[in-house]
């Protein structure tokens, strides 16, 4: 395998025009001779179907949802980000790809996050075209608000439901192409294989999770727009169907995986309750636009109330360790601080893992109802969650895991290391590095789905021929339903005695502990034994009740998780060989004094990419090695 | 602090579309009142499991109250008792030891069960597939800033498109009507003026495929208002009658012919 990065040569301002102008084009009248399968229907997937199928071709498009329009991109709350400058105040694409590849700690490709910064700007316009009601100024100009990692001011919102918006703006538009004829729409259907014939992806298997059918589904090239496999750790924001099986059956049949141990661990989520816990829930970033984040000083005042802790007994420690960027440094630093502090016995709340977010100070400058109208609907979910009025006592606070910025390897043209298989949005690894800015995944799932894919595949298209699409009695076609259909019967066949719940919380426990905030090689090790005790555990005392030929809860929840327990082996070995902190990844034996990442770019200067090479093989790592030509390699610093 | 509850739950149990369904009853014990609801329900599910029973099937993702994909009629009420909450943002707070909860499908011509609490929403999507969108394929929107829209037409554009889609409106509508999802989507791009251009097609065609859908008619109970977990308000139906009264009196076929496209 060969890793080829693609990037056309030229000045970096003008590459993508450039390689536009290059690509082959499909003639209209041929494009609808295409079929195009898109796994996905959130920013990503929804984006690059509609606009597909705008532009001409068929396209097949799935979700495991009831509805396109309930992908997990609904849940984003604060904001996309977009070099607009409306505010004058200093910002610019080329600032914006400056934080961004800062910001993700010199782990991304150049020109493809310059690429992505370009069309940021497209994409706000195309959303307000659709009809998205972004947040506006009395003057009926649109507003903005900040996000970490910046000092402008660029993030653009729809209150706290911004990925509500530009999802329903994506899903519009794709029900108008489902209307018009040109997208086929497949709700409950869980895409199990990739098709993969001549080296070529051509098609995927899916099973119709309401009559448990197994179907194969064959097209001209295949989008992957899965989302995020935050959900191996169990607890995450993530929604509780999230999950990595169709990036994990890519990487079986042959497409590298990236990155996989970079994790985003978000600072501000609500904290845990207790065992019965399913799923944690993001209070937006955007609150640190306004909310202070402290903890007592002493380990004395953990207990008391709040309000009892005197002003010069908190410790604002974001505001105290970097004065320039405060409350607003980029997740992974305020995440980690916000362990340390706990670590340090200085926590809140129930096991003394929790720091306060604290409005009072903004509540007194802005006013109750400036504030309510900023971030109303959190507050509330906050209240009905907690049962606490965040108006009135500091929210409480602690990171969990959020976003994953590792995953399918794709080349400049979101391609795959299998030709013809594009992967967009949160399940492919570029554009972040070791580490995603808040407000930018909205931005990229949509700059992938819109402005990218739907251009590069028919560059791909333009060479391959439709009347050679494999047909359903092809023997991949065949071998790959069969493989499907006994895997479900092995799963339901095991007869044993935990629910497949049980092994995602276990796995889970391993990967917050072992390797989630922070890692070491010993733990590392550890990890990667114990997962392969529950992996063995697993597939000898599982049990899955029903029938495969029904709707079954529990047998799709067993086949994420079994998918899981491997990509969790997978995480663990990345995250060992990685021997250097950067960003999201944290190796405790490569810090600098004052506890910050320490890279080593001398020998880490690259995305890791790895190939499967069969069942109890270790896969080969590929490396891409990283050039930084317009924002020179500095350590980064937020003081 | 945490409290704990015994609970009795009566729980409809349906094996898909064709077979007869009906309520079986359940024990819940040891519920901490931090509990969401789901969260309780899962654990119920799995003794269920390892006592060898079939887990009962629920629709649930984001649980966080914003994809819409819960759906459970509790005690009576879609989304159970707490106003402007979603089933899986309820907590067991709002119960007390001793209860016996009784929870329900949706029920409503237009959304057949699938598997016990499980019902096919995929009327919804056609609805706004025959004309609940603006009309603007990629790449070829004006500067987003070019024409201005008044903060308060905005913030009413909003109110509107923060309905989730969940069908609460139409599970809690004696007729079953789905006006108040329908009129969310209508007043949503009514209100904007990127919306302007399509606006009477638009109505006059998500309102064909509403009734063809079999959706009730509404009779102004307003029961959907009160069942809204996101406070989507009556008077964007009174919008929606408005706009599609004049789409109906402006109708020109030779003019609209296709035009929903
Ligand atoms: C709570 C929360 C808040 C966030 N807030 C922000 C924010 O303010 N700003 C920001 O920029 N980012 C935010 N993010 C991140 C951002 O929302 C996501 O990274 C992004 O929306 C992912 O979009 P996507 O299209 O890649 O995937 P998703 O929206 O997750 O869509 C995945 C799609 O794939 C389908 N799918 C998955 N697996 C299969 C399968 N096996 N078979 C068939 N279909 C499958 C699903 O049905 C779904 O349609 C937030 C994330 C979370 C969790
Ligand atoms: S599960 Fe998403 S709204 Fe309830």
């Amino acid at each position: 395998m060969e890793l080829k990065s693609n990037v056309p040569a030229g000045a970096i301002e003008t590459l993508w025009e450039q390689h536009r102008f290059n690509m082959k084009l499909v003639n209209p009248a041929n494009k609808r001779k295409y079929k195009v399968i898109v796994v996905g229907s959130g920013l990503a997937g929804a984006a690059a179907a509609a606009t597909m199928g705008e532009l001409g071709y068929q396209v097949e498009c799935y979700c495991y949802q009831d509805s396109p329009r309930r992908a997990h991109s609904i849940a984003a709350q604060g904001g996309i980000n977009a070099a607009k400058n409306y505010r004058g105040d200093g910002d610019s694409i080329y600032r914006l790809f400056y934080d961004t590849v800062k910001g993700g700690d010199f782990r991304s490709r150049e020109a493809n996050v310059y690429r992505l910064a370009e069309n940021s700007v497209k994409i706000i316009d195309q959303a307000v075209a659709q009809g998205v009601p972004f947040a506006r100024e009395y003057g009926g100009l649109l507003d903005n608000r900040s996000f970490g990692g910046a000092q402008v001011s660029r993030t653009f919102y729809a209150k706290g439901q911004t990925g509500q918006q530009l999802l329903l703006g994506a899903y519009q538009a794709l029900e108008r192409q489902i209307g018009l004829g040109t997208v086929a729409m497949h709700t409950r259907h869980e895409m199990l294989e990739l098709i993969v014939v001549d080296g070529h992806a051509k098609g995927i298997v899916v099973r119709d999770m309401v009559s448990g059918k197994v179907e194969s589904h064959l097209g001209d090239a295949v989008v992957l727009a899965t989302g995020g496999y935050g959900n191996v750790f169990y607890l995450s924001t993530n929604a509780k169907g999230c999950n990595v099986t169709a990036n994990w059956r890519a990487y079986k049949k042959g497409a590298a995986f990236a990155n996989p141990c970079y994790t985003q661990i978000h600072p501000t989520c609500i904290p845990v309750t207790g065992d019965h816990q399913s799923k944690l829930t993001l209070m937006s970033e955007s609150l640190r636009n306004d909310g202070r984040v402290w903890a007592p000083k002493r380990k004395e005042d953990c207990g008391k109330k709040p309000g009892e802790i005197k002003e010069e007994d908190r410790d604002y420690f974001l505001e105290r360790k970097y004065p320039s960027f405060g409350n607003l440094v980029p997740r992974d630093v305020a995440s980690r601080n916000a362990k340390e502090v706990c670590d340090e016995g200085r926590g809140v709340g129930p096991g003394g893992r929790g720091v306060y977010l604290d409005f009072a100070d903004a509540i007194k400058r802005l006013g109750k109802h400036k504030v309510e109208e900023k971030y109303g609907n959190l507050f509330e979910m906050y209240e009905r969650i907690t049962d606490e009025n965040p108006y009135e006592v500091p929210m409480r606070i602690y990171p969990a895991v959020h976003y994953t910025m590792g995953g399918l390897w794709v080349d400049y043209n979101l391609q795959s290391t299998i030709p013809g298989l594009f992967v967009g949005g949160e399940a492919n690894f570029s554009d972040h590095g070791a580490n995603r800015l808040g407000a930018s995944a909205l931005m990229q799932g949509l700059s992938d789905g819109y402005f990218i894919i739907p251009y590069t595949i028919g560059n791909y298209l333009a060479g391959q021929s439709p009347a050679k699409r494999p047909t359903a009695d092809h023997a991949e076609v065949k071998a790959a339903e069969a493989a499907v259909k006994a895997r479900n019967e092995r799963l339901l066949s095991i007869g044993g005695k935990e629910t497949p719940t049980h092994f995602h919380r276990e796995l889970g426990k391993i990967m917050w502990e072992y390797c989630g905030m922070a890692r070491n090689e010993e733990g590392l090790k550890k990890a990667i034994g114990l997962i392969g005790e529950l992996k063995k555990e697993f597939w000898s005392n599982l049990r899955v009740p029903g029938t495969g030929e029904e709707l079954n809860q529990s047998l799709e929840m067993a086949g994420r998780v079994a998918d899981f327990i491997e990509l969790g082996e997978l995480m663990c070995l990345d995250a060992l060989e990685r021997r250097e902190s950067c960003g999201g990844h944290f190796r405790e034996e490569f810090q600098t004094p004052e506890g910050e990442a320490l890279r080593d770019d001398s020998q880490f200067c690259n995305a890791a990419a790895w190939e499967y090479k069969g069942e109890g093989v270790k896969p080969e790592k590929h490396l891409e090695p990283l050039e930084f030509e317009h924002v020179h390699l500095a350590t980064r610093s937020y003081k | 602090m945490a409290k704990n509850l015994n609970l009795t739950l009566q729980v409809w149990r349906q094996k898909d579309a064709k077979s007869e369904g009906g309520f079986k009853s359940y024990k819940a014990e040891g519920i901490s009142d931090d509990m969401s609801f789901l969260e309780m329900l899962d654990i119920v599910n799995e003794g269920l499991i390892k006592a060898g029973d079939e887990p009962i099937a629920f629709d649930h993702d984001c649980r966080e109250g914003i994809c819409g994909m819960c759906s459970m009629v509790i005690n009576g009420r879609p989304h159970g008792p707490k106003d402007r909450t979603t089933t899986c943002q309820l907590h067991m707070r709002s119960f007390q030891d001793g209860d016996e909860i009784v929870i329900e499908p949706w029920r409503a011509k237009a959304f057949p069960v699938q598997r016990d609490l499980v019902v096919d929403r995929s009327a919804f999507d056609r609805v706004v597939a025959a004309g609940g969108f603006i009309t603007a394929n990629t790449g070829a929107a004006p500067d987003a800033n070019a024409i201005p829209v008044p903060k308060e037409k905005a913030d009413l554009a909003m109110a509107a498109a923060e309905c989730i889609g969940c069908g609460a409106c139409v599970a809690a509508c004696p007729n079953a009507s789905a006006m108040l999802f329908v009129s969310a989507k209508v007043s949503h791009l009514a209100h904007l003026p990127q919306g302007q251009a399509e606006r009477m097609i638009r109505v006059r065609d998500m309102v064909a495929q509403m009734d063809d859908e079999e959706f009730g008619t509404c009779t102004n109970h307003g029961e959907c208002e009160a069942a809204c977990p996101k406070s989507v308000q009556l008077e964007n139906i009174a919008l929606m009658n408005r706009d599609y009264l004049k789409a109906s009196l402006t109708y020109r076929p030779e003019v609209d012919a296709g035009g929903g496209l």
